[in-house]
């Protein structure tokens, strides 16, 4: 016995005005998502973030314990030593921390993303016709909430601390919300780790091997020129660096430096790379 | 008017490293049809079927939904289909109602609209009393429910089930399957997979046998019962507990094991012929075992299978499964 070729059947279980013609289709369908239509599609997705965040508030100690913690312990321990007392090392060590801070903040991007993506409502984000970076790019708007919550705390134990920035309120502001839009700009990187490693546990090691350099390696907490040759150079072609020095100029004096301006372009460069790389390893799990 | 099949697939074809899991499968669906795609674990039913959503590249052959081409337009095919996969595909942090919202926004349906919508399907669903809970709290039935719930808030006019009822309770899957009739009375066409042989019989118009890949046989349930030939009487007894005496006394008559349902007290007994029937019925009487109900019918769909691929469902599984780990 082979097949057995079914004759057509011979009931109309539909009425006939329900059946779609080839018409229909195209009246039902768009050929693409329009860019209102992402939008929405990430904002939608962005909401679904926060309802999570809200029902696992452990997503915020990170972002709370961290600037508390290593505001208080970093300026305690290294203050006296490089410069001479705490209240002098504020300056340097804030926009420091701030930079530190929002690269762990940011770095818990790629493990969630990876452990989300795990879960069978991603079967279903991918059967829908939505947007390929509308899955990606809802988590990060959505974790805005945490940069923010880092970066404000960071300045409040500072202040605590008897850190008076030069540069004033607008100075200040001006370097927490670059602090925000770094932390933004470098989660496209883990977002990206989370798209291509096999596992959660994958993507933490890894974002770890790029996090300690990245946040040491840089003039967040020592001036640069106290270290040999070879790491001095790591430390400048360091986009972490430019961060900080860019904080650095805008809390401490005010200035919209070139650093501010190559801050901004690393960011802009880091987002344009990583995003759509991230989209399409995105797509080839399908 | 130019009617066009909800599903035209032609030779199919999707290999992991050299093992083919789906060999050349063709599929015709045509709209307002619930078609049965029947086969034991690892017969390629999930692979196909996520080839025809979109989730899994096609390796060769074309499929088209409605018409559109799947593998050239994705993101039309998206757009005419509710997947509702084997395992539950909704969110854990999200309560019912905000899932279904969830889904229904981001396919452009307007906030109130989504919110009303996701309403009704509650209620049809009876979910309206966990709208609000957690999904975590949810039982088995209660998810695939919402699961199907959540590829319908587009109304979409082609639904994907694949295995709705597994590991669902026989009450649960009753209710499921009044539920797939409900959405081909709406209009919808729904192509469904099972291992279920009594589950496409039950709903499916017509089945396509799957089995390592291939397409072994296609037909209405009835034909393909019928290609078997034998027949079987089916016995429901008037106390469950007469059953190991009733099976004894068809043993006697025919030498045959008969299949026992212990619950519903229902036997069923293969006949290499249709008079037998008539000794087993007297042998019954004789020895004192009322009957509530006998019907002498075309074999079941486990036998189907069996005639057709000369291996039974069950063997197979170990089988696959041993593959799968090598
Ligand atoms: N991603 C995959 N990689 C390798 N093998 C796979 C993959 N998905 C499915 N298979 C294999 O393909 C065969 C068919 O699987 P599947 O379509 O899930 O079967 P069914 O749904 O009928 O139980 C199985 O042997 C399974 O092990
Ligand atoms: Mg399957």
């Amino acid at each position: 016995m082979s097949t057995t070729t079914a004759p057509a059947p011979t009931e109309a279980h539909v009425p006939e005005q329900r059946r779609l013609t080839p018409e229909d289709v195209a009246a039902r369908t768009s050929p693409r998502n329009s860019v209102r239509e992402t939008v929405s599609q990430t904002l939608t997705m962005a909401w679904r973030s926060t309802k999570k965040m809200r029902r696992n508030p452990e997503q915020f100690f990170d972002v709370i314990i961290q600037p508390l913690l290593f505001t208080a312990m970093f300026t305690y321990i290294f203050g006296g030593a490089i410069s001479g007392d705490v209240k002098s090392y504020l300056p340097i060590i804030i926009p420091g921390i701030l930079a530190q801070t929002a690269l762990t903040a940011c770095m818990a991007m790629g493990t969630q993303l990876r452990e989300d993506m795990d879960k069978g409502v991603f079967d279903r984000f991918k059967s829908l016709p939505i947007a390929r970076i509308a899955p990606l790019a809802g988590p990060a708007v959505a974790d805005v909430i945490r940069y923010v919550i880092a970066a404000t705390l960071t300045i409040l134990v500072g202040l605590a601390m008897g850190y008076r920035p030069g540069g004033g309120v607008g100075g200040t502001v001006a370097g927490w919300a670059l602090t925000i839009v770094a932390a933004w700009s470098l989660a496209w990187i883990f977002t990206w780790l989370g798209t291509i490693a096999r596992s959660a546990q994958a993507v933490q090691g890894i974002s770890m091997m790029i996090m300690f350099p990245l946040s040491f390696m840089s003039n967040a907490f020592v001036n640069e020129s106290t270290m040999p040759d070879w790491l001095q150079t790591f430390v400048k072609v360091n986009p972490v660096s430019h961060v900080v020095t860019a904080v650095r100029d805008l809390m401490n004096d005010g200035h919209l430096t070139a650093d501010v301006g190559w801050a901004l372009l690393g960011c802009a460069v880091v987002v344009a790379i990583f995003a759509p790389l991230s989209v399409r390893s995105y797509k080839r799990h399908l | 008017m130019n009617v066009i099949p909800a599903v035209h697939a032609e030779g199919l074809v999707k290999t992991f490293g050299d093992f083919r899991a789906v060999d050349g499968i063709d599929l015709h669906v045509d709209q307002g049809e619930i078609y049965g795609v029947l086969g034991p674990n690892g017969a390629g039913k999930t692979t196909t079927l996520k080839m025809l959503a979109t989730l899994l590249s096609i390796d060769a052959g074309t499929a088209e939904i409605f018409g559109v081409d799947v593998r050239r337009d994705p993101h039309r095919t998206r757009q005419l289909l509710g997947v509702t996969g084997q395992y539950a595909s909704v969110d854990e942090n999200l309560t019912a109602m905000e899932n279904l919202w969830l889904f229904g926004r981001l396919q452009g349906v307007a906030s109130e609209k989504a919110r009303r919508t996701a309403a009704d399907l509650l209620g049809q669903f009876a979910l309206e009393e966990a709208a609000d809970k957690p999904i975590s709290q949810f039982s088995g039935g209660m998810r695939r429910r919402l699961d199907l719930a959540a590829s319908l808030i587009t109304r979409p006019p082609l639904i994907f089930l694949d295995e709705p009822t597994t590991g669902l309770d026989p009450r649960t899957r009753g209710q499921m399957w009044d539920t797939i009739r409900g959405l081909v009375a709406d209009g919808c066409t729904v192509l469904l997979t099972t291992q279920y042989l009594d589950e496409a019989d039950q709903l499916a118009d017509r089945i396509a046998v799957i089995d390592r890949g291939r397409k072994v046989a296609e037909g209405t349930p009835d034909e393909l019962k019928t290609s078997v030939g034998n027949s079987t009487l089916q016995l429901q007894l008037t106390s469950p507990g007469d059953q190991d005496d009733a099976a004894s006394v068809v043993r006697r008559l025919l030498g045959e094991e008969p299949v026992l349902s212990p619950e519903s007290g229902r036997m069923n007994v293969a006949l290499e012929d249709a008079d037998r029937a008539a000794d087993v019925l007297i042998g019954l009487r004789e020895a004192g075992i009322g009957i509530t109900s006998v019907s002498v019918d075309k074999p079941t769909l486990d036998e189907v299978f069996l005639a057709l691929t000369g291996h039974d469902t069950g063997a197979d599984n170990d089988e696959l499964e041993l593959e799968a780990a090598r």
